[in-house]
């Protein structure tokens, strides 16, 4: 088991109270998954993908634990964690694109974020050129500014940069969101193969593009106003979900080939719960069609089937 | 009723201006009264420069566009164009940064009313609103006196084409309006441009996403590098494309119930049949487009 979250609580403060991001998050990743994380904006998935890495000084750790390959993991204490940063959790940051440092050289940069992490840059160059190569990218760019590459050339460096110190967690946070259809699908190819040979151990892959998800993801995990919704193998989510929210966003997706003539898709109706002051019990029971008095009652993650776990009242027994 | 002809764009880019880029090339295209035409293409294939022209924001280097025969490109002064904008109106990607957020949202109405509607009297003016508003499906409640900051991205997008309704529009240009969307609001706006359709307005959508184009639209252009690869009938495009380019475009897209492996393998399996693509000559500068099946044109191949 590479990592495990168990009741993970982390709050934003404001000047009108705790945000409550992520209310109490369980999962568990295995070695070798990579794992989509799917869910509408403002459901806590950017927020648990950077709660594994770096509290901001808005977020604070509220309860639980995560473990990462039987260590703990003390993402409250800033400090400790620098041990595991980039050594053995790896960020690609949302708009990787614009992360990269307009004002030096791709190599340089390379050589500097190396260096700050006690590592000599000689004793990895070899494996550096290796994995350009294998995205496609000429060792050349090296001695390139950001501003020459092209979008999808800048993801991949960001990807190459982000997992040569072979990570154990790889966190994408809408790593392909700003690229062209097949400028994504390469990326997101490369992303795949990078697991298959074990340059990182597992990785979580943060969109709201589910259809992207299903390409790549062994597991899909649907979140919902800062908690799990539902978590199982991605055609499980895609074709046989449980969860009442899970089955309308599948329900809301156009799919190449539908049009308006033949069928009305539905939107989910009402927006998600402010977090400020979160709904008592299930927090998806204000939309939901088949709501009903017990979901006043907060429902328990459960798992319904082996590896399919979902938190409902109505799929739960 | 919107009729673009051998329309041209080119930009100087370069440090002092130096080189141009020609980012529209000869594209024709019409759009009849309900009819939603969906231009795709990938970043810097020219489907925003051609929605801007369209609108009236930049100028064609080339060629013709003309709305209910006047043409677009010429109209001179203040009061032409304010005309032209009674009919034609654009929505555009991002709608938190369409609003104003120091004011409330409902102000865009208040303008509207000053600008093109200053006799009507309040009584009616409300009922105007409320009526565009539900024709939207919004709960007038929920949207009325809020700040921009306080709403979804959906209901923002949402009272931006009702805006667009309270003036007697004819075409809507919707500029990637729901890809800053949730999936669970985005069929919301999708279906709305349907019902617009239904009620006889012409809209151009412009798309990056293969998927969201063809749910609303009736016939798909597909762009590439300012110039069209394809035109024709949604149906038949998705089914049966026939440029290269467009194979490729949907291969890659990720699709919900196939991965690409499968669809690779079945590209594979049955390779489409070759269409003799139309050539240029170097240094011409116009796109012809060769008729394929009734009603669906493919372009030429650039690389």
């Amino acid at each position: 088991m590479t990592l495990r979250v168990k009741d993970l609580k982390v709050y934003y403060q404001t000047l009108r109270g705790d945000v409550h991001a992520l209310d109490g998050v369980d999962f568990e990743l295995a070695d070798g998954e990579i794992m989509g994380l799917a869910g509408e904006s403002g459901c806590g998935k950017s927020t648990l993908g950077k709660s594994l890495i770096r509290l901001d000084s808005r977020m604070r750790h509220v309860d639980g634990t995560i473990e990462l390959d039987g260590e703990d993991v003390p993402i409250a204490k800033d400090r400790e964690m620098n041990r595991f940063r980039y050594h053995e959790i790896s960020l690609i940051p949302q708009y990787a694109m614009s992360a990269l440092n307009p004002t030096r050289k791709i190599g340089r940069m390379i050589n500097e974020l190396l260096q700050s992490r006690g590592v000599r840059p000689s004793e990895v160059t070899e494996e550096l050129n290796r994995r350009l190569e294998l995205v496609g990218l000429d060792p050349d760019v090296l001695k390139r500014f950001p501003i020459e590459l092209s979008g999808g050339m800048k993801q991949r460096v960001v990807m190459v940069m982000a997992t040569l110190l072979n990570p154990s967690l790889l966190i994408a946070d809408e790593a392909t969101s700003a690229l062209d259809v097949s400028t994504q699908r390469s990326v997101v190819e490369s992303m795949v193969e990078f697991r298959d040979r074990g340059y990182v151990k597992s990785m979580i892959f943060v969109t709201h593009d589910i259809s992207l998800v299903y390409q790549m993801a062994d597991t899909v995990m649907v979140m919902y106003a800062g908690r799990v919704a539902e978590k199982a193998p991605a055609s499980t989510i895609i074709n046989d979900p449980q969860h009442p929210y899970t089955k309308m966003l599948i329900g809301a997706l156009p799919e190449v080939g539908a049009t308006t003539d033949e069928a009305r898709l539905e939107g989910i109706p009402g927006t998600p719960p402010g977090l400020l002051h979160p709904p008592t019990g299930c927090r998806f029971k204000a939309r939901c069609p088949i709501a009903s008095e017990e979901c006043s009652e907060t429902p328990p993650l459960v798992e319904i089937e082996p590896g399919h776990w979902a938190a409902c009242w109505k799929t739960g027994r | 009723m919107l009729e673009l002809s051998h329309v041209h764009k080119v930009y100087r880019v370069g440090a002092f201006g130096g080189s141009t880029l020609r980012a529209v090339r000869d594209v024709n295209l019409v759009v009849k009264p309900g009819e939603v035409v969906s231009l795709i293409g990938e970043s810097g294939s020219g489907k925003s420069t051609i929605g801007k022209m369209v609108l009236g924001l930049t100028k064609p280097s080339q060629g013709t566009i003309t709305f209910e025969g006047k043409d677009v490109t010429r109209l001179r002064g203040f009061g032409e164009k304010k005309e032209y904008y009674r009919h034609v109106q654009g929505v555009f990607q991002d709608p938190f940064s369409s609003f104003n957020p120091i004011f409330k949202a409902d102000r865009v109405f208040e303008m509207i009313r000053s600008s093109y509607f200053p006799d009507v009297s309040d009584a009616d003016w409300r009922e105007k609103v409320l009526d565009v508003i539900g024709t939207v499906r919004l709960d007038p409640a929920n949207v009325l006196n809020k700040y921009p900051h306080q709403l979804s991205g959906g209901q923002l997008q949402r009272l931006l084409i009702a805006r667009a309704l309270l003036l007697d529009i004819r075409l809507l240009v919707a500029d990637e309006i729901i890809s800053m969307l949730d999936a669970s609001t985005r069929i919301d706006v999708l279906n709305l441009l349907a019902d617009l359709k239904e009620r006889g307005l012409g809209i151009l959508f412009v798309t990056h996403d293969l998927s969201l184009g063809n749910y609303v639209s009736d016939r798909s252009v597909i762009l590439r590098k300012g110039a069209i690869a394809e035109l024709g009938p949604t149906r038949r495009v998705f089914e049966n494309p026939l440029h290269p380019y467009s194979r490729h475009l949907l291969s890659c897209v990720p699709q919900l119930h196939r991965t690409w492996a499968e669809v690779d393998a079945e590209l594979a399996a049955n390779p489409p049949e070759d269409v003799v693509l139309p050539t240029v000559s170097e240094g011409d500068d116009s796109a012809p487009l060769v008729e394929a099946e009734e009603g669906h044109f493919v372009g030429i191949d650039q690389r």
